[in-house]
Protein backbone atom coordinates (compact mmCIF):
# COMPACT_ATOMS: atom_id res chain seq x y z
CA UNK A 1 0.00 0.00 0.00
CA UNK A 2 1.42 3.43 -0.97
CA UNK A 3 -1.27 5.53 0.56
CA UNK A 4 0.26 9.22 1.58
CA UNK A 5 0.61 8.95 5.19
CA UNK A 6 -1.89 11.67 6.14
CA UNK A 7 -5.09 10.40 3.52
CA UNK A 8 -4.83 7.10 5.34
CA UNK A 9 -4.66 8.00 8.81
CA UNK A 10 -7.67 10.38 8.12
CA UNK A 11 -9.63 7.18 6.78
CA UNK A 12 -8.50 5.34 10.20
CA UNK A 13 -9.78 8.22 12.43
CA UNK A 14 -12.65 8.91 10.40
CA UNK A 15 -14.10 5.01 11.00
CA UNK A 16 -12.80 4.83 14.54
CA UNK A 17 -15.09 7.97 14.86
CA UNK A 18 -18.23 6.55 12.35
CA UNK A 19 -18.82 3.69 15.21
CA UNK A 20 -19.17 1.21 12.15
CA UNK A 21 -16.28 -0.97 13.83
CA UNK A 22 -17.06 -4.15 14.89
CA UNK A 23 -13.32 -4.16 16.07
CA UNK A 24 -10.14 -1.70 16.35
CA UNK A 25 -6.53 -2.65 16.78
CA UNK A 26 -3.16 -1.35 17.39
CA UNK A 27 0.49 -2.40 18.13
CA UNK A 28 1.37 -0.85 21.35
CA UNK A 29 5.01 -0.11 22.56
CA UNK A 30 5.59 -1.94 25.87
CA UNK A 31 8.41 -2.47 28.56
CA UNK A 32 7.94 -6.22 27.11
CA UNK A 33 7.95 -5.37 23.34
CA UNK A 34 5.28 -4.83 21.13
CA UNK A 35 1.63 -5.68 22.41
CA UNK A 36 -1.24 -5.98 19.49
CA UNK A 37 -4.95 -4.71 21.66
CA UNK A 38 -8.02 -4.76 20.32
CA UNK A 39 -11.26 -3.08 21.30
CA UNK A 40 -14.74 -3.41 20.72
CA UNK A 41 -17.55 -1.24 21.50
CA UNK A 42 -17.88 -3.38 24.73
CA UNK A 43 -14.28 -2.72 25.98
CA UNK A 44 -10.81 -3.87 25.34
CA UNK A 45 -11.26 -7.37 23.75
CA UNK A 46 -7.77 -8.86 23.20
CA UNK A 47 -3.99 -7.99 24.15
CA UNK A 48 -1.50 -10.37 22.74
CA UNK A 49 2.69 -10.85 23.08
CA UNK A 50 2.59 -11.91 19.15
CA UNK A 51 2.40 -8.70 17.14
CA UNK A 52 1.85 -9.85 13.48
CA UNK A 53 -2.34 -9.29 13.42
CA UNK A 54 -3.22 -11.58 10.64
CA UNK A 55 -3.77 -14.43 13.30
CA UNK A 56 -5.21 -11.79 15.96
CA UNK A 57 -7.36 -10.53 13.79
CA UNK A 58 -8.63 -13.92 11.98
CA UNK A 59 -9.69 -14.96 15.53
CA UNK A 60 -11.09 -11.86 16.44
CA UNK A 61 -13.39 -11.53 13.36
CA UNK A 62 -15.46 -14.70 14.81
CA UNK A 63 -16.02 -13.12 18.06
CA UNK A 64 -16.68 -9.49 17.20
CA UNK A 65 -17.43 -9.61 13.17
CA UNK A 66 -15.43 -8.71 9.96
CA UNK A 67 -15.13 -4.90 10.38
CA UNK A 68 -12.01 -4.77 11.90
CA UNK A 69 -9.15 -1.93 10.90
CA UNK A 70 -6.19 -0.63 12.88
CA UNK A 71 -7.32 3.03 14.46
CA UNK A 72 -4.59 3.88 16.63
CA UNK A 73 -6.91 6.44 18.13
CA UNK A 74 -9.94 3.99 19.17
CA UNK A 75 -6.69 3.03 21.12
CA UNK A 76 -5.62 6.18 23.13
CA UNK A 77 -7.07 5.25 26.44
CA UNK A 78 -5.56 1.51 26.73
CA UNK A 79 -2.17 2.64 25.69
CA UNK A 80 -2.45 5.75 28.53
CA UNK A 81 -3.41 2.88 31.39
CA UNK A 82 -0.34 0.56 29.97
CA UNK A 83 2.01 3.33 29.33
CA UNK A 84 1.37 4.27 33.56
CA UNK A 85 1.26 0.64 34.47
CA UNK A 86 4.27 0.22 32.99
CA UNK A 87 5.59 3.13 34.23
CA UNK A 88 4.70 2.05 37.71
CA UNK A 89 2.23 5.04 37.99
CA UNK A 90 -1.24 3.00 37.40
CA UNK A 91 -1.69 -0.13 39.86
CA UNK A 92 -5.88 -0.83 38.88
CA UNK A 93 -7.05 -0.65 35.13
CA UNK A 94 -10.10 1.16 34.46
CA UNK A 95 -10.61 -0.48 31.09
CA UNK A 96 -13.85 -2.00 30.37
CA UNK A 97 -13.38 -5.76 29.30
CA UNK A 98 -15.31 -7.45 26.61
CA UNK A 99 -15.04 -11.19 27.68
CA UNK A 100 -18.01 -12.00 24.84
CA UNK A 101 -16.03 -14.76 23.15
CA UNK A 102 -15.50 -16.91 26.83
CA UNK A 103 -18.22 -18.39 28.94
CA UNK A 104 -18.77 -21.07 31.78
CA UNK A 105 -15.74 -22.13 34.03
CA UNK A 106 -13.40 -19.48 32.17
CA UNK A 107 -15.10 -16.47 32.99
CA UNK A 108 -15.57 -17.74 35.89
CA UNK A 109 -11.88 -18.17 36.83
CA UNK A 110 -11.33 -14.79 34.46
CA UNK A 111 -13.79 -12.89 36.79
CA UNK A 112 -11.67 -14.12 40.37
CA UNK A 113 -8.30 -13.09 38.59
CA UNK A 114 -9.49 -9.92 38.09
CA UNK A 115 -9.77 -9.36 41.99
CA UNK A 116 -6.08 -10.87 42.24
CA UNK A 117 -4.51 -7.37 43.30
CA UNK A 118 -1.06 -5.61 42.10
CA UNK A 119 1.66 -7.03 43.68
CA UNK A 120 0.32 -9.95 45.34
CA UNK A 121 0.33 -13.35 43.79
CA UNK A 122 -2.19 -16.47 44.34
CA UNK A 123 -1.66 -19.79 43.59
CA UNK A 124 -3.30 -21.90 40.58
CA UNK A 125 -4.99 -23.77 43.52
CA UNK A 126 -5.92 -20.78 45.41
CA UNK A 127 -7.80 -19.28 42.08
CA UNK A 128 -9.53 -22.66 41.40
CA UNK A 129 -10.96 -22.60 45.39
CA UNK A 130 -12.32 -18.95 43.98
CA UNK A 131 -13.71 -20.23 41.34
CA UNK A 132 -15.45 -23.40 42.79
CA UNK A 133 -13.61 -25.83 41.90
CA UNK A 134 -10.48 -26.50 44.07
CA UNK A 135 -9.74 -29.25 42.65
CA UNK A 136 -9.30 -27.40 39.17
CA UNK A 137 -5.91 -26.21 39.34
CA UNK A 138 -4.65 -27.48 36.05
CA UNK A 139 -7.62 -26.03 34.14
CA UNK A 140 -7.00 -22.93 35.63
CA UNK A 141 -3.33 -23.39 34.28
CA UNK A 142 -4.81 -23.91 30.83
CA UNK A 143 -7.13 -20.74 31.21
CA UNK A 144 -4.67 -18.67 32.17
CA UNK A 145 -2.10 -20.12 29.51
CA UNK A 146 -5.39 -18.72 27.18
CA UNK A 147 -5.86 -15.13 28.99
CA UNK A 148 -6.98 -13.33 26.25
CA UNK A 149 -6.11 -10.11 27.97
CA UNK A 150 -2.73 -10.99 29.29
CA UNK A 151 -1.27 -7.68 31.64
CA UNK A 152 -5.08 -6.58 32.38
CA UNK A 153 -6.81 -9.85 33.96
CA UNK A 154 -3.24 -10.05 35.82
CA UNK A 155 -2.94 -14.00 35.10
CA UNK A 156 1.20 -13.04 35.76
CA UNK A 157 0.04 -13.40 39.18
CA UNK A 158 -0.82 -16.54 39.24
CA UNK A 159 2.01 -18.79 40.75
CA UNK A 160 2.42 -22.53 41.43
CA UNK A 161 2.29 -23.80 45.20
CA UNK A 162 6.05 -23.98 45.78
CA UNK A 163 5.79 -20.12 44.36
CA UNK A 164 7.96 -20.96 41.49
CA UNK A 165 6.67 -19.58 38.44
CA UNK A 166 5.43 -22.38 36.56
CA UNK A 167 4.69 -21.20 33.15
CA UNK A 168 3.23 -17.91 31.03
CA UNK A 169 2.04 -17.86 27.69
CA UNK A 170 3.90 -14.66 26.56
CA UNK A 171 7.01 -16.90 28.53
CA UNK A 172 8.74 -16.70 31.80
CA UNK A 173 10.80 -13.87 31.22
CA UNK A 174 7.89 -11.43 30.60
CA UNK A 175 5.78 -12.73 33.77
CA UNK A 176 9.00 -12.72 35.68
CA UNK A 177 9.50 -9.07 34.98
CA UNK A 178 6.05 -7.85 35.48
CA UNK A 179 5.94 -9.50 38.74
CA UNK A 180 9.09 -7.37 39.67
CA UNK A 181 7.54 -4.09 38.69
CA UNK A 182 5.02 -4.87 40.67
CA UNK A 183 7.18 -5.61 43.40
CA UNK A 184 6.17 -9.07 43.94
CA UNK A 185 9.27 -10.21 43.10
CA UNK A 186 12.83 -8.96 44.43
CA UNK B 1 -21.86 -30.10 -4.84
CA UNK B 2 -19.90 -28.41 -2.60
CA UNK B 3 -18.77 -24.87 -3.81
CA UNK B 4 -15.76 -23.15 -1.96
CA UNK B 5 -16.59 -19.55 -1.46
CA UNK B 6 -13.87 -17.12 -0.30
CA UNK B 7 -14.70 -16.06 3.24
CA UNK B 8 -14.75 -12.44 3.86
CA UNK B 9 -11.31 -10.60 5.34
CA UNK B 10 -10.81 -8.54 7.86
CA UNK B 11 -11.55 -5.34 6.99
CA UNK B 12 -8.05 -3.82 7.54
CA UNK B 13 -6.64 -6.30 4.72
CA UNK B 14 -9.31 -5.40 2.78
CA UNK B 15 -8.34 -1.84 2.76
CA UNK B 16 -4.53 -2.74 2.44
CA UNK B 17 -5.19 -4.52 -0.70
CA UNK B 18 -7.53 -1.97 -2.45
CA UNK B 19 -6.63 1.43 -1.61
CA UNK B 20 -3.89 1.75 -4.08
CA UNK B 21 -5.84 0.92 -6.63
CA UNK B 22 -9.07 2.65 -5.55
CA UNK B 23 -7.33 6.40 -5.51
CA UNK B 24 -5.75 5.73 -8.26
CA UNK B 25 -8.98 5.34 -9.92
CA UNK B 26 -10.31 8.71 -7.86
CA UNK B 27 -7.36 10.55 -9.17
CA UNK B 28 -7.88 9.97 -12.70
CA UNK B 29 -11.78 10.63 -12.52
CA UNK B 30 -11.32 13.86 -10.15
CA UNK B 31 -7.82 15.12 -9.86
CA UNK B 32 -6.04 15.09 -6.72
CA UNK B 33 -7.48 17.23 -4.78
CA UNK B 34 -11.17 16.02 -4.70
CA UNK B 35 -9.71 12.32 -4.59
CA UNK B 36 -9.11 12.44 -1.36
CA UNK B 37 -12.44 13.18 0.06
CA UNK B 38 -13.93 10.55 -2.13
CA UNK B 39 -11.23 8.29 -0.92
CA UNK B 40 -12.52 8.89 2.41
CA UNK B 41 -16.12 8.52 1.44
CA UNK B 42 -15.44 5.22 -0.70
CA UNK B 43 -13.93 3.17 2.46
CA UNK B 44 -16.82 5.14 4.71
CA UNK B 45 -19.20 3.39 2.02
CA UNK B 46 -17.47 0.07 1.48
CA UNK B 47 -17.43 -0.43 5.24
CA UNK B 48 -21.33 0.34 6.34
CA UNK B 49 -22.06 -2.23 3.74
CA UNK B 50 -19.57 -4.38 4.75
CA UNK B 51 -21.20 -6.76 7.21
CA UNK B 52 -23.90 -7.57 4.88
CA UNK B 53 -21.65 -9.20 2.34
CA UNK B 54 -22.41 -12.70 2.13
CA UNK B 55 -18.70 -13.78 0.49
CA UNK B 56 -15.74 -12.64 -0.17
CA UNK B 57 -15.25 -12.90 -4.15
CA UNK B 58 -14.59 -9.87 -6.34
CA UNK B 59 -14.29 -7.24 -3.60
CA UNK B 60 -11.65 -5.30 -6.26
CA UNK B 61 -14.77 -5.09 -8.38
CA UNK B 62 -17.54 -4.41 -5.75
CA UNK B 63 -15.05 -1.66 -3.92
CA UNK B 64 -14.27 -0.01 -7.44
CA UNK B 65 -17.69 0.06 -8.53
CA UNK B 66 -18.69 1.76 -5.27
CA UNK B 67 -15.66 4.45 -6.12
CA UNK B 68 -17.10 5.27 -9.86
CA UNK B 69 -20.21 6.04 -7.46
CA UNK B 70 -18.66 8.52 -5.33
CA UNK B 71 -17.31 10.00 -8.58
CA UNK B 72 -20.76 10.79 -9.67
CA UNK B 73 -21.98 11.65 -6.80
CA UNK B 74 -19.27 13.77 -6.17
CA UNK B 75 -19.64 15.58 -9.82
CA UNK B 76 -23.30 16.29 -9.11
CA UNK B 77 -22.67 18.22 -5.84
CA UNK B 78 -20.45 19.97 -7.18
CA UNK B 79 -22.63 20.67 -10.45
CA UNK B 80 -20.54 19.37 -13.18
CA UNK B 81 -22.60 18.77 -16.02
CA UNK B 82 -22.14 14.88 -16.76
CA UNK B 83 -23.81 11.68 -17.86
CA UNK B 84 -21.35 9.14 -16.31
CA UNK B 85 -22.02 6.03 -15.17
CA UNK B 86 -20.75 3.71 -13.00
CA UNK B 87 -17.16 2.47 -14.79
CA UNK B 88 -17.39 -1.13 -14.61
CA UNK B 89 -16.37 -1.61 -17.99
CA UNK B 90 -12.89 -0.92 -17.53
CA UNK B 91 -12.54 -2.29 -13.41
CA UNK B 92 -11.31 -5.61 -14.23
CA UNK B 93 -9.21 -7.86 -16.75
CA UNK B 94 -12.04 -10.41 -15.83
CA UNK B 95 -12.44 -12.80 -18.80
CA UNK B 96 -15.91 -13.25 -17.43
CA UNK B 97 -16.84 -9.86 -17.42
CA UNK B 98 -14.59 -8.99 -21.26
CA UNK B 99 -17.16 -11.99 -22.62
CA UNK B 100 -20.21 -9.65 -21.52
CA UNK B 101 -18.83 -6.37 -22.10
CA UNK B 102 -19.62 -6.42 -26.23
CA UNK B 103 -23.06 -7.19 -25.06
CA UNK B 104 -23.69 -4.85 -22.19
CA UNK B 105 -21.76 -1.58 -23.56
CA UNK B 106 -24.93 -0.30 -25.25
CA UNK B 107 -27.17 -1.11 -22.01
CA UNK B 108 -28.14 1.90 -19.92
CA UNK B 109 -25.76 2.74 -17.25
CA UNK B 110 -27.50 1.33 -14.04
CA UNK B 111 -28.91 -1.88 -16.30
CA UNK B 112 -24.97 -2.49 -17.51
CA UNK B 113 -23.72 -2.25 -14.40
CA UNK B 114 -26.49 -4.07 -12.73
CA UNK B 115 -25.69 -7.17 -15.21
CA UNK B 116 -21.94 -7.10 -15.03
CA UNK B 117 -21.89 -7.13 -11.26
CA UNK B 118 -24.73 -9.84 -10.93
CA UNK B 119 -23.24 -12.27 -13.92
CA UNK B 120 -19.57 -10.78 -14.72
CA UNK B 121 -18.54 -11.20 -10.74
CA UNK B 122 -21.45 -13.04 -9.47
CA UNK B 123 -22.06 -10.67 -7.07
CA UNK B 124 -25.41 -11.20 -5.36
CA UNK B 125 -28.24 -8.60 -4.93
CA UNK B 126 -27.35 -6.93 -1.50
CA UNK B 127 -23.76 -6.34 -2.85
CA UNK B 128 -25.02 -5.27 -6.14
CA UNK B 129 -27.28 -2.48 -4.29
CA UNK B 130 -24.29 -1.61 -1.71
CA UNK B 131 -22.08 -1.22 -4.59
CA UNK B 132 -24.59 1.06 -6.31
CA UNK B 133 -25.80 2.85 -3.47
CA UNK B 134 -29.85 1.21 -3.97
CA UNK B 135 -31.74 -1.46 -2.28
CA UNK B 136 -31.53 -4.68 -3.39
CA UNK B 137 -35.14 -4.56 -4.62
CA UNK B 138 -33.46 -2.13 -6.97
CA UNK B 139 -30.70 -3.81 -7.80
CA UNK B 140 -32.65 -7.12 -9.05
CA UNK B 141 -34.80 -5.01 -10.92
CA UNK B 142 -32.34 -3.24 -13.02
CA UNK B 143 -30.53 -6.83 -13.29
CA UNK B 144 -33.57 -8.32 -14.93
CA UNK B 145 -34.52 -5.17 -17.19
CA UNK B 146 -31.32 -5.32 -18.31
CA UNK B 147 -31.45 -8.74 -19.06
CA UNK B 148 -34.87 -8.67 -20.78
CA UNK B 149 -33.30 -5.89 -23.04
CA UNK B 150 -30.61 -8.03 -23.90
CA UNK B 151 -32.67 -11.00 -25.49
CA UNK B 152 -34.58 -8.72 -27.37
CA UNK B 153 -31.77 -7.51 -28.65
CA UNK B 154 -30.49 -10.63 -29.08
CA UNK B 155 -33.58 -12.81 -30.76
Amino acid sequence: MTIPTDLDRRFRDSAARSGLLDAAYDVIDSELGPLLAAVTDHGLARISYDPEPERELDVLARVAGPRILRAPRALDETRRELDAYFAGKRTVFDLELDLRGVSGFTLGVLEELAKVPYGRTATYRELAERAGNPRAARAVGMVMNRNPIPIVLPCHRIVGSSGALVGYGGGLERKEKLLRLEGALL
Amino acid sequence: MMVTVASIPPFEAFYVEHADDVLRLLRRRLGRERADDAFQETFLRALRAYDRLRHGEHLRAWVLTIASRVVIDTHRRAGDVTDEVPDVAHLDGLPAYEELAFLTDTLPPTERAAVVLRYGYDLDYEQIASALDSSPDAARQATSSGVRRLRRRVT
